[in-house]
């Protein structure tokens, strides 16, 4: 049917503009982040030491001479040619050490935010089902726990059970020293690459090592999906809908799982996907802790040595990635609700 | 009264935490016949139904005697409930704005009553949902069937509704204000056609509502609710000859079209009401 089709596509277009806008604004965030920060960029570079006469050179080359609004073009010119400069501290392009950096976070926030719904979805429909009794006090007890546990106490308590006292799990970093370098980088996901190598050893060792850093943070955003989910199930279990299913003759089980479940799912993709948009903001203690190479490190670590380059692709990203989590959640409000389409 | 479907006495009903029983010791029998349940709101007649169906998790339900046909209300467990809800005994409720899934199609939910308590294909839960559809005076009703309920009128969703609690074949359907939410132009055609389905299959019928005139054109038997009591039982067409204070006053606060423009009089209530046991 053509209207449809035309309605569709003006809401293609739409979303298409509204995606646009935001990431120029976002381009003109990063930039005025570079340009605000109370360091000297050039100064980074060539060093405390450097000569008048060199620190000019570079502050020319870096286009500082110039006006703002030149500077703002060619930084556009750059991002769209993703040329994200230099970073300091490891001498290769920005782009190449992100693409080393964001695969491990992507990994074990993908594995966090697993563990996180996994166990905060269940749990918080049951906190609803038994409210007030003893099973909804005990699972608030425990996502009371998790929300409330410094996650770098934990990961330090963990090591010292699951590594050091029971040796369930590997330790600190993304897999056993032994094993680095013998895997092809293809992805940089290394659960991924060590599968397409083959070495399953290697992807065992991988495994072994994110279950715990993954599980602790996946506990602690379990923690508050549980407490959402609990509430938006409330919510849905005083609704008349779901005294017409018990009158058909439904338990109180199938009720909640065939009816109010499917209600609380549009929520229940906006609450996931911010906590995963704040995973992959880097788990910056969790990441300490178990030594991971990961992205939060990567930002903390050139924000305080002040690598500009670095840290604007990095807001960027972290940009980047929030507005591709609104987009996939717009997309499954549309599946999930019929009234949205 | 031979073969009572519902036989109810002394039946109360306290709700944890509230200081008085919503429904005080309230008896009646139900056979084949229509009987209405009339009362301003907060009298305790919705709660009536749905302590018939055990579906008051939060209230405290006793009675001397509750038995639905070989069912004995009080002490059957919610596995047998199970198989006498949506079976045997199901319940018209009152907004189908919010008493439908908004999130699946209409008619995937009225086969669901069919599915839960007879064992068949998908294909044979639809198509018997589309006979009742039909026998709601759905036309069109493949494509009623795929639409979802924001798509639908509010007398059209009430038809649906009543198709879902009808599908069955159930003895007993109780109907709380079930043409309350709707316009008055729908309202009778959907009294009728829940009427005249209710008449050809023999079903028992409970209905609650606030309008007396409703009740009155639409039922064999009345029961006046005040308080949580029933403080008068009287014949539909009998209605006028009400003796009890609050019913007469129901009555007489009633507008009526080409009526005097004086004030309506208002209820005046007496205490003394509440200590009558009523029947």
């Amino acid at each position: 049917m053509a209207p449809i089709h035309r309605r569709q596509f003006g809401r293609f277009v739409e979303q298409a503009g509204s995606i646009f806008i935001t990431l120029f604004g976002l381009l003109i965030l990063t930039f005025v982040i570079g340009r605000i920060m109370p360091n000297d960029p050039v100064r980074a570079i060539v060093g405390e030491d450097a000569t008048r006469e060199v620190y000019e050179n570079v502050y020319r080359q870096l286009g500082f001479d110039r006006p703002v609004w030149e500077q703002f073009l060619l930084y556009l010119r750059d991002v769209v040619q993703f040329d994200f400069g230099t970073a300091i501290r490891t001498g290769q392009p920005v782009l190449t050490d992100i693409l080393h950096v964001l695969p491990a976070t992507i990994e074990l926030a993908t594995f966090a935010i697993l563990v996180g719904a996994g166990l905060g979805i269940p749990l918080g429909v049951a906190a609803a089902i038994k409210k007030d009794r003893w099973q909804d006090q005990l699972i608030r007890v425990f996502s009371l726990m998790g929300h409330s546990m410094p996650i770098f106490w934990t990961g330090m308590i963990g090591l010292l059970i699951f590594y050091a006292g029971l040796g369930w799990v590997g330790g600190s970093g993304r897999m056993s020293q032994f094993y680095i370098g013998l895997v092809p980088e293809r992805t940089n996901f290394l659960l991924i690459d060590s599968a397409l190598a083959g070495a399953w050893e290697v992807f065992w060792s991988a495994l072994n090592h994110i279950v715990l850093p993954a599980s602790l943070l996946g506990y602690s955003s379990a923690a508050y999906i549980t407490r959402m989910t609990r509430s938006f199930m409330l919510d849905q279990i005083n609704q008349e809908y779901v005294t017409t299913a018990r009158v058909k003759g439904l338990s109180a089980n199938q009720t909640v799982w065939r009816h109010a479940f499917g209600n609380i799912r549009v929520q229940l993709v906006t609450i996931v996907a911010l906590a995963y948009g704040s995973l992959l903001e880097g788990a910056v203690l969790i990441e300490t802790v178990f030594a991971w190479p990961g992205f939060g490190q990567y930002l903390t670590s050139n924000l305080l040595i002040g690598d500009m380059n670095a840290v604007m692709t990095c807001v960027l990203i972290v940009g980047v990635i929030f507005i591709a989590l609104n987009l996939i959640s717009d997309l499954l409000y549309r599946i999930f609700d019929p009234r949205t389409r | 009264m031979q073969n009572p479907i519902l036989e109810v006495r002394d039946l109360s009903v306290h709700y944890r935490g509230a200081p008085a029983p919503a429904v005080n010791k309230v008896s009646f029998t139900l056979g084949r016949e229509r009987l209405g349940i009339v009362g301003e709101s907060g009298s305790g007649k919705s709660t009536v139904g749905r302590a018939l169906m055990r579906l008051l998790p939060t209230a405290d339900i006793t009675a001397s005697r509750a038995r639905f046909e070989d069912v004995d209300l009080l002490t059957a467990s919610e596995r047998e409930m199970l198989k006498v809800r949506g079976a045997r005994m199901s319940m018209i409720l009152q907004d189908p704005k919010f008493s439908l899934n908004p999130i699946r199609r209409c008619g995937d939910q009225v086969a669901e009553a069919y599915r839960t308590h007879v064992k068949c294909s998908r294909a044979v839960a639809r198509a018997q949902a589309i006979a009742m559809l039909e026998a709601v005076q759905i036309r069109d009703a493949d494509r009623v069937y795929a639409l979802y309920p924001h798509e639908v009128s509010g007398g059209m969703g009430q038809r649906i509704m009543i198709a879902m609690m009808l599908l069955t074949n159930p003895d007993l359907v109780i109907a709380d204000e079930p043409t309350s939410a709707l316009d008055v132009t729908v309202r009778l055609q959907v009294l009728k056609i829940l009427d005249d389905l209710v008449a050809e299959r023999g079903i028992g019928l409970i209905m609650i509502s606030h309008d007396l005139n409703l009740v009155r054109n639409f039922c064999d038997r009345v029961l006046i609710m005040y308080a949580g009591r029933v403080v008068e039982t009287l014949k539909a067409d009998e209605l006028d000859l009400a003796q009890h204070p609050y019913t007469r006053g129901l009555i007489a606060a009633q507008p009526r079209i080409g009526g005097s423009r004086a004030p309506l009089p208002v209820l005046e209530r007496d205490p003394a009401w509440l200590k009558e046991t009523g029947l």
